[in-house]
């Protein structure tokens, strides 16, 4: 038996298990996220938010996903029907590709790979292209002005997202998140890179917020404005596709902030023992920031938007990769902004 | 299991490549070319190059196809016409094409390299160095000059072409968030006690 999980078979097996087992978690998470979104929203608006289908409304989500199941699915006349249906496919699925890299404990990934953050941003640079296509597709003016917000707001963001991205690369000197992850052992909680990289970590809250289209930058789908932006022309499962898609896309993002700069897996105080559950931990307080923020803070203007992104964020984000390279070459402060040094 | 990956990438940048001319609408085109260079990041994943593959997806999928993609959904193109303008340049494609065919001849065809010309080829990280801090050692390090050098060029066409296009228009309503920002309310409103009956 051991012969036979070496042998391609087994292994192409045990990838497929590894694919479901990420599937399984993603989307059940998925599931909750959105009732937990809806729970904060109701409470922050004191009202009490889902709470009729299964105890305590549990249930609501499932529900909601099968009324989309079920309903019909209607394609707009002169619509491109072929880019139509492939660009909720694409949201979806390059959402759920990333997962492939990110690591949950150590040894707890299904590809290790050497780029494994080059890898995340080139799938989730990628994403624009389900808004881009679902936009042109739908034949309609209010879907293709969204979709071409939405792909400036999401290209302008990746820009500062990158050189964020790259002053954690220089501290840990590795692009594999484990090793990220590992450079940030030490004192528990002040010894993660929020410290080390502390402006650049609410920017990269920021710029996450922007980058996912979610408030205050919801702009390809203000409803005001555009009806409901790229998506107005899509009804049943394609919706529910690019829901799922905004929403694992989100998760991925609390992910990533959890594992560049809160130590991912590692536990605050330490004495405790590391594993999966400060990660999941990590990653559903991002995700609750996530929801304060959408019932908080009112939607940007278009041109605010832009204007913070090129003009604030990105000379902020690359003085810092500057000041980051400085911090590590000379080691200032012990190296604590090169973690690399003593190995 | 490489050779299968090899011939299925290979299969399917070739194919898009073709879809790319063939394509009706401009905007199919675009999303052929994608599908050629995702499939082109897989061949250099093969080659063991996944930093050049990533970025390869970073900068040309990312980046420079989606304001490619922009450009050809924005344009009001006549489709009609440009077919009838197709078979103009059939002469200059076939003359490209012979050029590429008589190059793949001399590459692969009776070709012989003098003997120990494969060890003059420069290596210039040792093995053993992952691909991403190789490139980093040639480009920061041996080659810092020429690098900087053709990155201040980019900047300085960069500066150019914007230049050339700004037009200061006076005319127009612009947005001063500095002026916004510092809005107050005491002087932005006024609150009246309208009495009922009367109006302002």
């Amino acid at each position: 038996m051991a012969e036979f999980w070496t042998s391609s078979w087994g292994i192409a097996l045990i990838l497929l298990a590894q694919g479901l087992a990420i599937i399984t978690f993603v989307m059940l998470s998925l599931v909750y996220m959105v009732y937990g979104d809806r729970k904060v929203w109701a409470a922050v608006q004191m009202r009490r938010g889902p709470n009729v289908v299964g105890p305590w409304g549990l249930l609501q989500t499932f529900a909601d996903a099968l009324k989309y199941v079920v309903k019909e699915v209607v394609v707009p006349a002169g619509a491109d029907r072929f880019v139509f249906f492939l660009a909720p496919f694409l949201s979806m699925t390059l959402a759920l590709l990333a997962f492939v890299a990110i690591p949950f404990a150590p040894g707890w990934v299904m590809a290790d790979l050497n780029v494994a953050i080059l890898f995340i941003f080139a799938v989730s640079s990628l994403e624009v292209y389900g808004v881009i296509m679902g936009g042109w597709a739908s034949n309609s003016k209010y879907p293709f002005l969204g979709s071409l917000r939405s792909a400036a707001q999401m290209i302008s963001y990746e820009v500062s997202l990158g050189l964020i991205i790259i002053g954690v690369i220089i501290s840990a000197g590795s692009m594999n998140l484990t090793a990220i992850v590992e450079a940030q052992r030490g004192a528990g909680i002040f010894s993660w890179f929020w410290l080390a990289h502390f402006p650049m970590m609410i920017l990269f809250f920021i710029s996450a917020l922007a980058e996912t289209n979610r408030a205050p930058f919801d702009l390809p789908e203000a409803e005001s404005e555009l009806v409901a932006g790229f998506m107005s022309e899509y009804s049943s499962t394609p919706y529910l596709l690019f829901m799922a898609g905004e929403y694992i896309a989100m998760w991925l993002m609390c992910a990533l902030i959890s594992l560049l700069f809160f130590g991912g897996w590692l536990s605050p105080i330490p004495g405790l023992p590391d594993g999966a559950l400060w990660m999941f931990g990590k990653m559903c307080f991002w995700f609750f920031m996530f929801a304060m923020v959408k019932a908080i803070v009112p939607r940007y203007r278009y041109d605010q938007l832009m204007r913070v992104g090129w003009k604030v964020f990105l000379p902020l984000s690359l003085a810092w990769v500057v000041i980051v390279a400085f911090l590590a070459r000379f080691e200032v402060a012990g190296g604590f902004w090169a973690r690399w040094a003593g190995l | 299991m490489m050779t299968f990956a090899f011939y299925l990438f290979a299969t399917i940048v070739c194919l898009s490549g073709v879809m790319v001319v063939m394509a009706r609408h401009p905007v199919h085109s675009v999303l052929w070319l994608i599908l050629a260079f995702i499939s082109a990041a897989g061949l250099f994943i093969l080659l063991g190059a996944e930093f050049v593959a990533m970025l390869l997806i970073i900068v040309y999928v990312g980046a420079v196809a989606v304001l490619f993609l922009f450009v050809v959904m924005m344009l009001d193109i006549d489709f009609a016409s440009l077919k009838t303008e197709l078979v103009s340049f059939v002469p200059v494609g076939g003359l490209i094409a012979l050029v590429l065919l008589a190059v793949l001849a001399v590459a692969f065809g009776d070709w012989q390299s003098a003997e120990g010309a494969g060890d003059l080829v420069a290596v210039p990280v040792g093995q053993g160095v992952q691909n991403t801090s190789g490139i980093g050692l040639v480009l920061y390090d041996r080659y810092i000059l020429p690098f900087q050098v053709s990155g201040l060029i980019l900047l300085v066409a960069m500066i150019g072409a914007i230049t050339l296009t700004m037009r200061h228009r006076t005319n127009v309503k612009r947005q001063d968030v500095i002026q916004q920002m510092h809005r107050d309310p005491a002087k932005a409103m006024q609150l009246r006690d309208v009495k009922p009956g009367q109006g302002l």
